[in-house]
Order: structure tokens, then sequence, then C-alpha cells
């Protein structure tokens, strides 16, 4: 597999690669620097890179105004429940389109990604009313009902894509052998359909996590995730960039490094069987 | 280190405890801006006085703020208990009866120590309905040592000529000095704000008496065109996207000569701790462009006040949190606790009397005289109560979109012409749909 | 073929996504569309008059509309561009071998973790800004001087921001799809005597263009409700030079709280996305088929 490649191509790309890949990190690195900063350093003209006083004092100012592991449990909470609720809604029913396509099937999937495409502003007092009505206002049970929602044309999509890949062959043997419906799910379609749904919870968790306009409008304090908590550190008056960094990275480090860590099951299912 | 972590747990326990006991817990939505947020670090000092009443603090940047309460009071989604809002909502809200009045505050409240122009925007038919936290008028902000090395001398009651001059010497003698910073940034909280206080200093309005919107006037091309020209010639660069925190940064990078902004900047730029300039700050009143300026050149008022909805269950504890945050006591926790240049600004006639303050605020003979000759009231030739904005559910929107324009002309994408006429049309067309033009 | 048996299974287990999300459809529509015909401002909620389809013709008559309009599209096909060319140059990048390969490709798809509203906040302050913002010294520092995005180029800064964060998404299944083509592919036409170039069109873009496709698609839905990067940079202007049709809806909705004029817009704006799904459902759809 591995190509023979001449040392001064292979150093050339490397200076290339490395040079394109830190200037796309670049804003990302330069928050997490300047998060260490004082305000002041952090405005300084001409920009200080790593030679000044590195501090922890943003840190401790952001966790005493406001305590981030509530709302960074709240996160955890939404895009977990979300994309549990998901799965067992997506799982079924890209299942029935992938292996008993209809006529409309197609159509059925191409609607359902519309429904991404309403802006969610214009229903955003209706569903204010609703959730009023319902007493599901600054509930996780409301926002995860919302954000399922929101997630479910994608996850529907994804896993369709991705169970088509799976032979039909085999399960046509399996159903030879008489298997039941259940077995086949759980005996042979599962094990081979692992790594799509990986990535599918991977891309819903990304996707909730980021939500920003329904976690924000919807919740007041019990329920409020990190998109509520970055609401408090952008624009107050006086100078804020140091503590905003220092928010910024605490609201990003986590769903940052579970995404590094599993970038290959996220590479995977992201193709949307778009790879033959 | 094992000893410290079974201390933080027996704390936390203990709160837990404090908290399983308290009866009423109260949501409280506010703006992120430093003093609310001093508020929220002092708030032991009420709950050590009140154990029976416990608070959850929403913190949300203005914006937001705005549109989660709005929402909220207008659906009576019933999420907050104490809401903070500011003098343009009152009069709104209060007509529609969405607000309780305050009238139980505490018996050594003084609620006639509150500055009166103040009193007056937070009250309808002579109950107050918000309690003032901090208030602003609008001011000049300059810088001493610029002014001396170009030879100049701020009035005592400067003019926009004087200025556009003081901006094109200073900054055609300094090389990284912007002559004059002012908001660029669109919104009617922002960039209109300004504009708003410097077309009356012209003397003209948002609306004259029939409703129709003044944006060809005279006053406002003057104005318009000046600032403009002031900001294009003498302005710092990205002027369009510049908001109060924005030039803040300029101001206290040592950036910019002179500073048009709410009274309450004041405190920032002399904070050693954020600004390189705290020493050479001086304050002067806001410009203005015609003799017998209205309101003696005042043209600015806003306090971020705290009230209660209507409907509440927690009515009673939310006045008793209201009356605390915003009483004599409360100042004087400030300046124990932060010292008396920190103290939440302009509310209370008592605070500028106190020597201890003033001889540590050098800003505030020039922040109370400010606020104190601000009228926001309706007048023959103003059907609308406000200064740099009219109070009136349709402004906000109306405002942003005039705002957008504005913003246009400074970033040259539209001659000042054109976006008086654009903002005059927008303008029109939202205010005959209304229903105010008949 | 599926059995009859299978069939109604099938029906049952797509059952309730498409119930919910028909649910999650109709309910808010339903009531918008009736909000729509009222004259209903948030600010005034005990009266609502009914009055037709005044809020459609305010809207749509509105001066901005037709701005807007135009500015979604240029933003959805100026990121796609990017997204797309700029995710091809990558992903060819990526594919080479070098030192510390799997590090860059980390560093590469960052961008996509990070929040919108945090992105934006990051660009428009300690990256875009013209006086302390790192490109404007950069730029200073090699003598071009720092270019004042915001007021200069709004649109154009937008676009850099949101591309910027959907990049590494292109990228990322791009390489993949790359990754999957056979090298004795590539060594057969080089043997053959083809320049690199060629290949590149002759047998790599080709190969590509599915995985282009569902690029294209999955972005524009996104896309096309771009929000919060306008909302924290621009404010929509200056004038309306960055207003799209979600910012015209939320100005409506939440500046100037007229819940009627929302409405009507936002059925405006669900009119509109349907159309552009239904002509990327003729464009693309049939690639989708294979």
């Amino acid at each position: 597999m591995a190509r023979a490649v001449s040392t001064r191509r292979k150093i050339g790309f490397t200076v290339l690669g490395w040079t394109v890949g830190l200037l796309i990190f670049f804003p990302v690195l330069w928050t997490v620097i300047t998060s260490f900063k004082t305000e002041l350093a952090a405005i300084s003209i001409p920009p200080q890179w790593v030679f000044f006083d590195w501090t922890l004092e943003n840190y401790v100012e952001v966790q005493e105004r406001s305590n981030y592991f509530r709302f960074m449990m709240n996160s955890v909470y939404l895009a977990l429940g979300s994309t549990l609720v998901g799965l067992i809604f997506a799982v079924p029913a890209a299942w029935a389109m992938a292996f008993s396509p209809t006529k409309s099937t197609k159509n059925i999937l191409l609607w359902m990604l519309s429904t991404k495409m309403l802006p969610a502003v214009g229903v955003l007092v209706p569903i204010y009313l609703i959730f009023r009505d319902m007493g599901l206002l600054d509930t996780r049970t409301g926002l995860i009902v919302v954000l399922f929602l929101i997630n479910l044309p994608i996850m529907v999509w994804m896993l369709y894509t991705y169970f088509r890949e799976i032979p039909v062959e085999i399960l046509e043997a399996a159903r030879m052998d008489g298997a039941t419906l259940m077995k086949e799910i759980t005996q042979v379609l599962a094990p081979m359909a692992v790594p799509g749904i990986a990535s599918t919870v991977l891309l819903s968790v990304i996707l909730a996590w980021n939500e920003a306009f329904w976690t924000l409008n919807l919740t007041t304090t019990d329920a409020a995730p990190l998109t509520a908590f970055i609401a408090s550190f952008s624009s107050p008056q006086g100078n804020f960039y140091a503590k905003l960094s220092a928010a910024s990275t605490m609201a990003i480090a986590p769903i940052l490094i579970i995404g590094w860590f599993s970038q290959r099951q996220l590479v995977r299912g992201l193709t949307f069987g778009a790879v033959k | 280190m094992f000893r410290r972590a079974l201390a933080t747990g027996a704390i936390s326990l203990f709160a837990f405890v404090g908290a399983a006991g308290a009866q009423t817990t109260l949501t409280i939505a506010t703006v992120n801006n430093g003093d609310m947020i001093r508020m929220q670090g002092l708030t032991q000092d009420f709950t050590e006085k009140h154990p029976d009443i416990a608070l959850n603090w929403v913190t949300l940047e203005e914006n937001v703020l705005r549109q989660r309460v709005t929402t909220d009071i207008a659906t009576s989604g019933g999420q907050f208990d104490v809401m903070t809002i500011g003098t343009y909502e009152v009069p709104i809200w209060a007509a529609n009866d969405w607000l309780v009045p305050l009238e139980n505050l505490g018996d050594d409240y003084d609620v006639d120590d509150i500055l009166p122009p103040i009193r007056e925007a937070l009250s309808a038919n002579g109950k107050l309905y918000a309690a003032p936290f901090y208030a602003e008028s609008a001011m000049t902000l300059y810088r001493k040592d610029l002014f001396e090395a170009a030879g100049l001398e701020m009035p005592a009651a400067p003019t926009w000529d004087f200025i556009e001059q003081a901006a094109k010497k200073i900054s055609e003698t300094n090389d990284d000095v912007y002559g004059i910073c002012l908001r660029g940034k669109p919104g009617w909280g922002e960039n209109m704000a300004f504009l708003g206080a410097m077309a009356r200093s012209y003397g003209a309005n948002y609306f004259d008496a029939s409703w129709q919107p003044q944006f060809e006037s005279e006053g406002w091309k003057t104005a318009v065109d000046q600032y403009v020209r002031m900001m294009t010639e003498y302005g710092p660069p990205g002027a369009a996207s510049n908001g109060f925190n924005e030039n803040l940064s300029l101001f206290n990078q040592g950036r910019c000569a002179m500073w048009m902004d709410a009274t309450v900047a004041a405190s920032f730029v002399t904070n050693p701790k954020e600004s390189q300039v705290a020493e050479n700050v001086g304050f002067a009143p806001f410009p203005c462009g015609i003799e017998n300026c209205p309101n003696k050149g005042a043209n600015w008022l806003w306090a971020w006040s705290l009230a209660i909805p209507a409907g509440s269950q927690k009515a009673e504890a939310a006045e008793t949190f209201i009356g605390w945050a915003t009483s004599k006591d409360y100042l004087e926790l400030v300046a124990e606790k932060e010292g008396w240049a920190n103290v939440p600004p302009g509310t209370r006639t008592s605070l500028y009397e106190n020597e201890a303050y003033t001889s540590k605020a050098p800003f505030a003979e020039a922040t109370l005289n400010a606020i104190n000759n601000a009228d926001p009231s309706i007048k023959d030739d103003k059907p609308y109560v406000g200064l740099q904005f009219a109070a009136i559910p349709e402004f906000q929107g109306l405002g942003t979109a005039v705002g957008q324009q504005m913003a246009a002309a400074v970033s040259g994408s539209m001659s000042v012409e054109q976006a008086l006429s654009a903002a005059q049309q927008a303008a029109t067309r939202e205010m005959t749909r209304a229903g105010y033009i008949k | 073929m599926a059995t009859l048996q299978t069939k109604s299974a099938a029906r049952l287990m797509m059952a309730p996504s498409v119930i919910a999300l028909l649910i999650w459809m109709i309910v808010p529509l339903s009531l918008t569309l009736y909000f729509s015909t009222l004259n209903y401002n948030l600010f005034n909620p005990a009266e609502t008059p009914f009055i037709g389809l005044m809020n459609y013709r305010f809207f749509l008559s509105d001066p901005a509309f037709l701005t807007a309009l135009q500015n979604t599209l240029t933003l959805v096909v100026g990121v796609l561009i990017i997204t797309v060319g700029g995710g091809i140059l990558l992903a060819l990048l990526l594919d080479q071998v070098f030192y510390g390969v799997s590090i860059v490709r980390l560093l590469v798809i960052a961008p996509f973790f990070v929040m919108p509203t945090v992105a934006a906040l990051v660009w428009k302050n300690m990256m875009m800004n013209p006086v302390y913002g790192v490109i404007g010294q950069a730029l200073e520092f090699v003598g071009i001087g720092a270019i004042d995005w915001f007021s200069n180029a709004p649109l154009t800064a937008v676009i850099i921001i949101v591309a910027w964060q959907w990049l590494p998404f292109s990228t990322l299944i791009l390489l993949t799809a790359l990754q999957s083509l056979s090298e004795d592919q590539k060594e057969a036409a080089e043997m053959d005597g083809a320049k690199a170039l060629s290949i590149f069109w002759y047998i790599t873009l080709p190969h590509m263009a599915r995985a282009i496709t569902v690029v294209i698609l999955i972005q524009t839905i996104f896309l096309l409700s771009i929000f919060a990067e306008i909302y924290v940079t621009t404010s929509g202007g200056p004038g309306l030079q960055t207003t799209n049709i979600p910012y015209l809806v939320y100005s409506q909705a939440l500046l100037q709280f007229d819940v009627g004029g929302a409405s009507a817009g936002g059925i405006v704006a669900v009119v509109l996305a349907n159309i552009v799904a239904f002509f990327l459902v003729r464009l693309i759809g049939k690639n989708l088929d294979a």
C-alpha cells in the first residue's frame, strides 16, 4: 500500500501540510493562548505570542461567576439524551428504508431533510406557547425532544446510506435459515451496522452540543447548557477578550477532545455512502 | 490537599442544606455588565439577611436577554421572577400592566433619594414600576495629555465644530491616535443611541408631533454629515462595527483622543487595571450643535433597572430582593468590598453628596449634571417618551433598520443623503403600517 | 423483492420517525400560518385582529426582501465554492505521505467542533478586527495594511467565517473518497505517461463526484439557515449587505417582536427552502441513486 516517496518530496509536503494545518487551526489556538492572558495583554498591539505573564485568573473568574460544570452537565445530558431518542426512532426507519425500499423512500428522505430548512426563529413563539402550556420550558425533557427532532432527519439519512452498504445477500441467507426479524436485526445486522451507528451518534452529539437557538431561548437555569454559558460572556461592558477566550475554551474543549479521539469513526460514517 | 477537599465538601454540603431549607427561589434575569456581575458576587450578603430566599442567576448578553425576557413576559411564560430592563421597556410594559408596581421596597429605602429624572423615567401614573440599578447619560471623555500637547483646551460646553477641529488637529500630529471614536455598530441601542443624542443636539427628533419620521430634516442631515465626516477622516478603521465595547478597548489602549458615549464608561477608563490611560482622562459634557442646546446638551438617559413581571407567584420575595439590590446599603456594601469607584453610578442623590465617593470618582460631577439635565418626557414637538430612543414598541425594529443605513454611510457604501432617505422611507413604511401615520 | 409482510413491517418501522417529524412540522407550521394572518405584536398581545394577507404583502414588498434573498444565495454558493474547492485541495494534501500527517488532520478538522457563536466571536474580535485583529496585524507587517473586513467586505467576511467552519466537513468526506481510489488505477495511468493534472481531471475528480454531491446537499441544508455568524459579527449590516432570509425573519420576530410579520416571513422561507430542495433533488438526486 505504501507508496515510495522521495525524501525531498516528503519534506516539501511536511512543510506545506503543517503550514496549512496550523493556519486553519490558528483561530482555535489563538483563543486558547488568549485565555491565559490578562485583559490588557489580550488587546495589546502588537499581539503577544508566547512571552507574556501566563495567568489562570480568567478561568478562576469564569468559574466563580458561573458554575461551569452545571452547564456542561446539561450539555452532556441534552446531547446524549437527544441522540439516544434519535437512535430509537432513526434506526428502524433507516433499516426499513434501506432493506425494503419503495418508490416513495427517496421522497420521504428528502422531505425529512427539507424540514431542517425552515428558519427556527419563525416558529419560536408557537413553540414557546406550546412549551409553556405543557410545562416544558427550562426542562431537559423539552429540549431533548426539540434537539432530537432537529437531528432526526440527518440521523435517518446517515444510517440509511450506511445500512445500504450492507450486502443484501447476507440478509437473504439469514432469512433462508428461517431467522426472525428480531434475529435478523440483533445477530446479523447489528454487528455490521455498529460503525455506522457510532458515527451517526457522534455527529448527532456534535450538532446537539453546538445548537444555539433553541437551547438559548427555551431555557433559563435548570436546563441551560454551554451555549447559555457563552451568552453570559459575549460582549459585556468592559474588556472581555481574555475571559471570553477562557469561557470559549471551556465550552469547546469537551466536544473537541471527543471529536479528536473518535475522528476515525466520524470519517467512516460521514461519507453518507458517498464512497463506493 | 485532602483536608482542603474535605473542607470544600463540607461547605457545599452546608450550602445544600441551606438551600433545602429555603422557602423561595427567585430566578433573576440580568445583563452581563460589570456592575451586575459584581452584584452576583455579593449575593451572600443578601442570603445571609434573608435565609428564606435563594437566588438563581440567569446572566445573558444584552440582546439575548432582551429577546428572552420580552418573549417570556409577552407570553406569560413565568420563567423569571426579577427582570433587568431599561428605561425603554418600562413605560411600554407598565402601560400593558405587565409589571408589578414597587410599593414595599423597605422602610429605609428612601424612594425620594433616586435622582428625579430616573425616578420619573421608571414611573407611570405616579407609581414606580422598576428600581434603578445603575443609570447613565452621555458625556465626552478625552485625553488631557493629548489635548495639552496639541495646545488645545476643552471648553466647559464643547460644540461639535470644536470637537471636529480638535479631532483634526490631534490626528494630524499623532500617528497612532485616532482623533475621535464613536459608535458605528448598527442597532437601536448602539449607533442610534449616539446618533439620536447627536441629532437632538442639533435640535432634531425622531418624529414630529404627528409622528412623521424626521430623518430628512435639517438637524439630522447636519448631524449625520458631520458624524460620517469625523468618523471617516479622524476615526478608527472598522468604525462601522464598533460599539461601546470596541471603543472602550480602543480608548483603554490609548488609541482615541476623544470618545462621546455613556457616562458609565468613565469608571472603566479610569480603572488602572483595565486602562493604560487611566491617569489622563478628562470629562466634559456631551457636545452640542446649536446654541441653547435642548436639555442643556444632555440628550441621553438610560437606567438598567429591576422589575417584577405581573402574575409572579413570588412578588413579595422579589421585591425584597430588589429593595436590597438598589438600596443605599448596597452601595455601601460595594464600596466596602470593591472600593467607591466601583459603586453602581447614577441612581441616588445621596451618593453624589457623599464625599467618600466624589473624591474617588473624578467623573462624579459630570455624570450627575448630565443625568440631572436630561428630560425624556413628552413635549409639544416630541410625542414620545425618550431622548436617544422613542419608547414605542415599533422603535426597536425601526431604530435598528435606520442604524443599518447609518452604518452603511460610515462604511462608505452609501452617501449620507442616500442613507437618510432610505432611513426615512423604512421608518415611514413602518409607522404607517403600525397605524401612527393616518 | 420484499414480501408483503416485510413491507408492512417496514412501514411500521418508519412510522415513528415520519409521524414525529410530521407533528414537529405541522403543529408549529399551522400555528405559524394562523399567526401570519394576524396583526400580532408581542408588545401588544391583547389585540390581534385578523388582517388577511397584509403581513405577506408587507414582507414581500420590503425592499430588504430581495436583497436578503440575493445575499442568502451568495452566501450559500460562496461557501460551497470555498469548501468544495478547498476541500479537494486539502484532501489531496492530506492524502500525501508526510511527517505528522495524522496530527495535521486533527488540526484541520478542529473548526467543525467549534460552536458557531464562539467561532463568530473569535473571528470578529481576535482575527478580523482592523486594529488589534491578528489578520490586520499580519497584513500590516507585510506592508499591505489592515483590511476593514466588516465595513468594506462584510459578506466576504461572513463567507470566510462560515467556510472555515464547514471546510473540515467537506475535507473529511472528500479525503475518504480519495483514499478509496485504488492505487492501481493511478499507477496504471502513470505508466501510460499521464500527467498529474490529467490524472486528477480524468480519474480522481470523477471518482469524487458522488462525495461532492453529498457535501453540497448536506451543506446547503445547513447554509440556508446560517444565522449566528451574522448576528454576532455584522447584525446584518452595514446597510443590508449581510442580511439573509433567516436574519430578516429574526429581525421581524425578535427586534420588532412582530409575530405576525415574522410568521409570514417564516412561511415564505419554508416555501423558498422547498423550491431549493426541489432543484437540489433534480440536480443531484439522480447521482445519489447509484
